[in-house]
């Protein structure tokens, strides 16, 4: 008798199938219409947005609505291409220059998604006999980047430069003329907590490693004009390759990666999740260009971080045991089981708060999760008729005393 | 000279210890996944303690082969012999 291929994931669909059909799962829903960054409808209920990774509050902005309008018009609705071969239109190469001045450095390339460019870039920078060096909390698509790959796959204790630098040793000890890639974030988008950059970096350099950091979560949120941690912290000398994603901060979908390197441009030849896909659509490419240009001159994140703290204080003084601090634009408060988790998700549905219910293996250390990410698009209206719904929640769920 | 494989065993059984929450008996057939129900994070985890024990690299590509603790003994082994 042959195996179902569909046997292996009986123990998830067990799991899954305790959760209720309809809108009080938390992994259908469905957004019926949409009115601006920060609310919609769901089920038929004017719904609060609090967990869409939309910091900039950036799919609507007028100026970038314009130019996705006037490149669809002009260019189609895609590229039906390549970059390599059909699919790089002026607006790919006019958003690559963008990056260039947006990061000041010599090379950008445009990736169609986020995961897609930490997967091109790790899988392909580390080869068969080099190393990737990862902090354990990084996000799938690092680990996907990394089993895609041919090198040696290393991981070190979150945020923990002495753990990276015994780790990078050891490795120098066995193997002294490796290339070593280190990969962290400047932002872990569950807890929010920032990388200690300048210390990795160091300990990477001690080793003649090289460093990617991905700033998907902290693209346009840290930085005099945005670029992320790196800037925040004054390390941008200290990192190699910056990958970032236009689908958050950006408002829209896709990818990045820039890099000083001499030989930066190669992987436009040799990497696969670049060459073996279609380019991003016109209207999209636009978007991106003219939001990253608002970005850099806008001073959208003191706003974000206002709104942030407010929450995250809100909540932290209501007594919850918070996961975050409000120092970055996530407020997570921590659920003891999940199916109080799924309780407390579906309740503040049914009051009009979209959150995020983060559960293993997304969140670390095990964790239940209500995530929120906020926007600078939120108005304190917003943000306390959040807050007056978690406490009213909270005491109702006992998660309050 | 290197620890035999027994000597390993022994002081990789100790460093399962914090993970083992259900204190089911250390054996080498001992499954991490099915006997001491740990997760692939856990897992991780507790390679790292390891790594540090024996000061080794255990790359995570070799993780899919290691399912018991004996198979961890021996890969150990194998990387300090190396």
């Amino acid at each position: 008798m042959t195996t179902d291929l569909f046997e292996k994931f009986d123990s998830t669909l067990n799991e899954y199938n305790k959760l209720p059909e309809g809108e009080l799962n938390p992994f259908t829903v469905s957004m019926d219409a949409v009115i601006s960054p920060t609310e919609a409808i769901i089920n038929g209920r004017k719904t609060i947005l609090a967990g869409t990774n939309n910091y900039m509050g950036m799919t609507y902005n007028e100026e970038c609505l314009k130019a996705a309008h006037e490149a669809l018009s002009s260019f189609g609705t895609g590229t039906t291409g390549s970059r390599v071969l059909n699919g790089t239109y002026n607006g790919h190469k006019k958003l690559e220059e963008t990056l260039k001045d947006f990061y000041g450095v010599d090379h950008a390339i445009v990736f169609s998604t986020g995961y897609q460019a930490n997967l091109g870039v790790i899988a392909t920078l580390a080869g068969s006999k080099d190393y990737v060096v990862i902090d354990a909390d990084s996000h799938a698509s690092i680990y996907d980047g990394c089993a895609m790959g041919n090198a040696t796959v290393v991981r070190f204790t979150h945020n923990d430069p002495e753990n990276l630098e015994r780790r990078l040793a050891r490795i120098r000890k066995k193997d002294p003329e490796a290339g070593i890639l280190v990969v962290i974030e400047g932002v872990y988008s569950m807890l929010g907590d920032q990388a200690p950059i300048k210390e990795l970096a160091e300990a990477s350099k001690k080793h003649d490693a090289f460093v990617l950091v991905d700033e998907a979560h902290s693209v346009g949120v840290f930085g005099q004009t945005g670029r992320g941690v790196a800037q925040e912290q004054g390390v941008e000398h200290l990192v190699d390759f910056t990958v970032g994603t236009f689908s958050k901060s950006v408002g829209t979908v896709g990818g990045y990666c820039v890099s000083n390197h001499p030989k930066f441009e190669a992987l436009r030849l040799v990497c696969r999740p670049y060459v073996f896909t279609a380019s991003l659509p016109p209207s999209v490419v636009a978007s991106a260009n003219k939001a990253l240009e608002l970005i850099k001159d806008s001073n959208l994140r003191v706003k974000l971080l206002e709104n942030s703290m407010r929450l995250n204080s809100g909540l932290a003084n209501a007594g919850f045991n918070m996961g975050t601090t409000g120092e970055s634009p996530i407020a997570a408060i921590i659920i003891n089981d999940k199916d109080t988790a799924v309780a407390y998700w579906q309740n503040m549905m049914q009051e009009g708060v979209y959150v995020n219910l983060a559960v293993p293996p997304a969140t670390p250390n095990g964790l239940y999760l209500m995530r929120c990410s906020l926007s600078a698009a939120h108005t304190l209206e917003q943000i306390d008729y959040m807050l007056e719904k978690f406490i009213a929640i909270g005491k109702k769920l006992n998660v309050l005393d | 000279m290197t620890p035999s494989t027994t000597e390993i065993f022994d002081q990789v059984s100790e460093l399962i210890a914090p993970f083992n929450q259900k204190s089911v008996p250390i054996k080498p057939e001992t499954t991490f996944a099915t006997d001491l129900e740990l997760d692939s994070l856990s897992v991780m985890d507790m390679l790292a303690a390891i790594e540090d024990h024996f000061d080794v690299t255990v790359p995570l590509n070799i993780l899919p082969d290691l399912e018991t603790v004996g198979q961890v003994a021996e890969a150990i082994k194998d990387i300090l012999d190396e």
